[in-house]
């Protein structure tokens, strides 16, 4: 049986070559995904900004403007509505009423449910969900600092295991990857609700995932290649990677597509997320982590002295090496 | 590398099945399950309500509410202990304003008399004997009470206990199937239902802190005052919204007759006019009080109050000494049982708040679970067949591992008593996809190997080493952010965050470990002069 080789034996791309114009490129999608995200804003779910959605399956394809209508004359606030999965299906998302009376909030639901109710007989609620401010306002905090604290946690962890230069690289590469996530969403105005967290959670996973694997192939080809230019080191590297980077972004993509195709509207945005996250991820970890390892100055001669300095007798020796 | 030692093999294999005999009882059907023999576990993982329909509340309490409560019973008590004092210490200007109780000690020799019998009352509080109050002299005749954090802290902390009991009685009386009841944080509790529809009874049924006292109605009161909301002295003015006679309050005096804490049942029931009402019935300490007061007030109204509302207000015919009694009101069917309910399930010491609510309908949670158990199934079918044809027989060994890691995840979450959540079959699919890649990694490195003119063993050797020191790192990096989601994260996440974590600690075995032995016994089997991979 001859087996599939997605990639070649002895494939070398020139990676690094044209990391300035890569650079410029990745700078230039950054800034738009951050100005992306304030001009336009993430259309944050009621996890995040409070308030109340009632999700309505119709018994057929819904009128968006008839059904706001409806909404609109029982004079509950400001209805966004939103097609989610299949025609049929309406998210209605209101603010909370401004009483803070403990029946308020169920007399909107309710009032929202019976108004549909009689004027589409057969429609059927499937979720209701009620936030209040003061919750949605710890969700967001929760959120931002997981997403922190996971930054942090890996730059240093890969600092310790590696050079400081690896630390900051796969830190940078990661908030890239966050930023561009966010931008998608701004684009898209796909809701942004805490299962986009575990999301872009899951996307630093993968993405440090993918980083490490080069990384790794980088610091085992720097001891092994003491002279060898950088340059030429990362992009050995990263070539003989190559195969599983493409083979693994192919397996992943292939459970996503099953996930966003059969895994209901529910985590839709949740897949489509995660499929442009490996996207990101994938790139980021050549030509924003690696080539960045370049621009910080690490070779493979400085930093092959620190191995041995574990033993004091061969570091003396290399000092004095040096010095002479 | 080709030396598999026997207990090795033994435990290996002992490992993967306690993982299919424990996953099980989860993937049949609960009648099967219970068919299961007595001697293997039958221990499934919980469906989370995204996936089982039902509502998720989460209750605040109101912990200012807690603070107040606390100044007026302490107001109470000063109030009786020194009028009980010999001899006797009058007090005016009484204040609760800011939190703190103040008073003036009418005669000024008696200020310290006062501050000794008011210390009496404080509490200590935890190991470092803090007191529960500071007492402070003002102004040579003013004493001030003001409440410390630490003894709030532990009165907050008591009053949440009592109520996440309460709680749980109330949703129990509603004959619910396993609710789930859980204190979070300082003043929080999480009420999650499975199955439950329509959260409005419930949430009707803990709204209810179920406050229920009988105090004589004020009868001096003019209707001027009434009017212009002055109370009586020794008295108040309560709401009273169904009032037959129009005005919309009503004077009572402030001294309860009895109140619900002497009860012992509360059930729905009706009148002669088949109206529904709830009849209750007190003990026999509550039984003796009620009968006195009646006989002693024959044919003046008392006033039954419910969380500072007035319900009815009828007169007393004749004395009632059964030591039960009716409270008649604008009650339907439902009103009245849930009315007995909360009484019966005890009053809450805080009044409850829902901040979060969610309902899931159980269409939409069926549906959920089918299109998770069908995506699952195609992602798994798809990256198997994937990794069949690039890798042949080393990626049947993969395949293999991967299936077994599926039966391993969910007979850990078995274990564990785990909630699979919508996310976390979207962990599920995911760790399908990313449990190959230490699969691919090794193939790869060994294909590296290979080329580079090692021997069969020596790659497949080198493969595995050099390829479980990548996979590890790339793991515990992945790992860190699983557990701060685990950690950080909410419902769902949480769901999402265990299946992750699981995934990752078991792929490490399935995919290294597992499929070393499958290449080791085969390479030893076969011994084969060239590979294909």
């Amino acid at each position: 049986m001859r087996l599939l080789k997605l990639v070649p034996d002895n494939t070398n791309i020139g990676f690094v070559r044209i990391r300035h114009i890569a650079f410029a490129v990745t700078a230039l999608l950054t800034i738009a995904a951050i100005g992306l995200v304030f001009a336009r804003g993430l259309n944050l779910g009621v996890d995040f900004v409070g308030g109340l959605m009632v999700e309505a399956k119709f018994t057929r394809p819904a009128e968006l403007d008839r059904v706001r209508a409806s909404v609109d004359r029982l004079g509950v606030g400001d209805a966004q509505l939103q097609q989610i999965g299949d025609p049929n299906t309406v998210s209605i998302r209101l603010p909370l009423p401004t009483s803070t009376d403990e029946g308020a909030t169920n007399a909107v639901v309710k009032s929202v449910q019976g108004a549909l109710t009689r004027e589409y007989p057969g429609v059927m609620f499937n979720r209701a969900e009620t936030v209040s401010g003061k919750v949605s306002g710890e969700l967001i905090f929760n959120g931002v600092l997981a997403v922190m604290l996971a930054i942090i946690g890996i730059a240093i962890f890969s600092w310790l295991r590696y050079e400081w230069q690896f630390g900051i690289s796969t830190a940078v590469a990661i908030i890239h990857d966050v930023l561009m996530t966010l931008g998608f969403f701004a684009l898209t105005r796909f809701e942004f609700d805490l299962n986009i967290v575990a999301a872009v959670l899951t996307i630093i996973g993968y993405s440090i995932n993918d980083k490490m694997v080069i990384d790794d192939r980088i610091r085992e080809n720097m001891r092994k290649y003491r002279k060898m230019d950088m340059k030429t080191l990362i992009d050995l590297s990263v070539n003989e990677t190559l195969p599983r980077t493409v083979m693994t972004s192919i397996t992943v993509m292939l459970a996503l597509g099953a996930l966003l195709l059969f895994g209901g509207h529910v985590l839709r945005g949740f897949t489509a997320a995660m499929m442009l996250g490996i996207v990101v991820g994938t790139y980021s970890s050549i030509y924003v982590s690696s080539s960045l390892l370049i621009s910080l100055g690490l070779d493979p001669q400085t930093s092959a002295q620190k191995k041995p300095a574990a033993s004091a007798v061969s570091g003396a020796e290399r000092i004095g090496k040096r010095e002479g | 590398m080709l030396d598999f030692p026997r207990w090795k093999v033994l435990s290996i294999w002992g490992v993967l099945l306690l993982g299919i005999v424990f996953a099980l009882p989860s993937l049949v059907p609960e009648r099967v399950a219970d068919q299961i023999p007595r001697f293997l576990p039958h221990a499934r993982f919980n469906l989370g309500l995204d996936l089982s329909g039902g509502s998720h509340l989460l209750l605040e309490a109101d912990t200012a509410d807690v603070a107040r409560q606390r100044v007026a019973t302490m107001e109470e008590a000063v109030r009786t202990e020194l009028r009980r004092n010999t001899p006797r210490i009058d007090i005016g200007e009484i204040s609760t304003a800011n939190g703190r109780l103040s008073f003036m000690v009418r005669d000024a020799a008696q200020v310290d008399a006062a501050v000794e019998k008011v210390r009496a009352m404080t509490q200590g509080v935890g190991i470092t004997g803090q007191r529960d109050w500071d007492v402070a002299v003002v102004d040579s005749t003013r004493i001030v009470m003001t409440p410390t954090q630490s003894g709030l802290d532990s009165a907050v902390n008591s009053a949440m206990e009592q109520a996440t009991e309460v709680v749980r009685r109330r949703i129990d009386e509603l004959g619910t199937r396993e609710p789930t009841i859980i204190r979070q944080g300082a003043s929080r509790i999480l009420v999650q239902v499975p199955g439950l529809q329509d959260p409005q009874a419930l949430k009707a049924l803990l709204g209810k802190t179920a406050k229920l006292e009988f105090k004589l109605v004020d009868q001096t009161v003019t209707p001027e005052d009434l009017a212009a909301g002055r109370a009586p002295i020794g008295g108040q003015l309560l709401p009273y919204p169904d009032n037959p006679l129009g005005a919309k309050v009503i004077a009572v005096q402030r001294r309860a007759i009895i109140s619900g804490d002497q009860l012992i049942d509360a059930r729905q029931s009706y009148d002669q006019n088949n109206i529904p009402n709830v009849t209750i019935s007190f003990n026999s300490e509550g039984g003796r009080r009620f009968a006195r007061v009646t006989q002693e007030n024959v044919h003046k109204p008392f006033a039954i109050i419910l969380d500072n509302s007035v319900i009815s207000a009828p007169n007393i015919n004749e004395p009632i000494l059964g030591g039960s009694a009716t409270i008649s009101g604008n009650f339907t069917v439902d009103s009245a049982n849930q009315l007995a309910i909360a009484l019966r399930s005890g009053k809450l010491p805080v009044a409850l708040k829902v901040i979060e609510e969610r309902t899931v309908g159980p269409q939409l949670g069926a549906d959920s679970i089918h299109a998770g158990i069908l995506a699952s199934a195609i992602a798994a079918t798809a990256v198997i067949v994937f990794m069949l044809v690039t890798y042949g027989r080393f990626g049947v060994y993969a395949n293999l591992a991967v299936i077994i890691n599926i039966f391993v995840i969910l007979g850990a979450m078995a274990i564990m008593g785990a909630t699979l959540t919508l996310p976390g079959i979207a962990g599920f699919v995911l760790t399908i996809g990313t449990a190959v890649d230490a699969n691919v990694l090794i193939n790869e490195r060994i294909r590296e190997e290979r080329r580079r003119g090692r021997s069969v063993v020596q790659s497949v050797e080198h493969g595995y080493k050099e390829a479980s020191r990548t996979i590890f790192e790339a793991n515990v990096t992945h790992a860190i952010a699983g557990l701060i989601m685990l950690v950080l994260g909410s419902g769902p996440i949480k769901g999402f965050a265990v299946v992750l974590l699981l995934g990752i600690a078991t792929s490490v075995f399935t995919a290294v470990t597992f499929t070393r032995m499958l290449v080791a016994g085969w390479l030893r089997r076969a011994r084969p002069s060239e590979i294909h991979i």
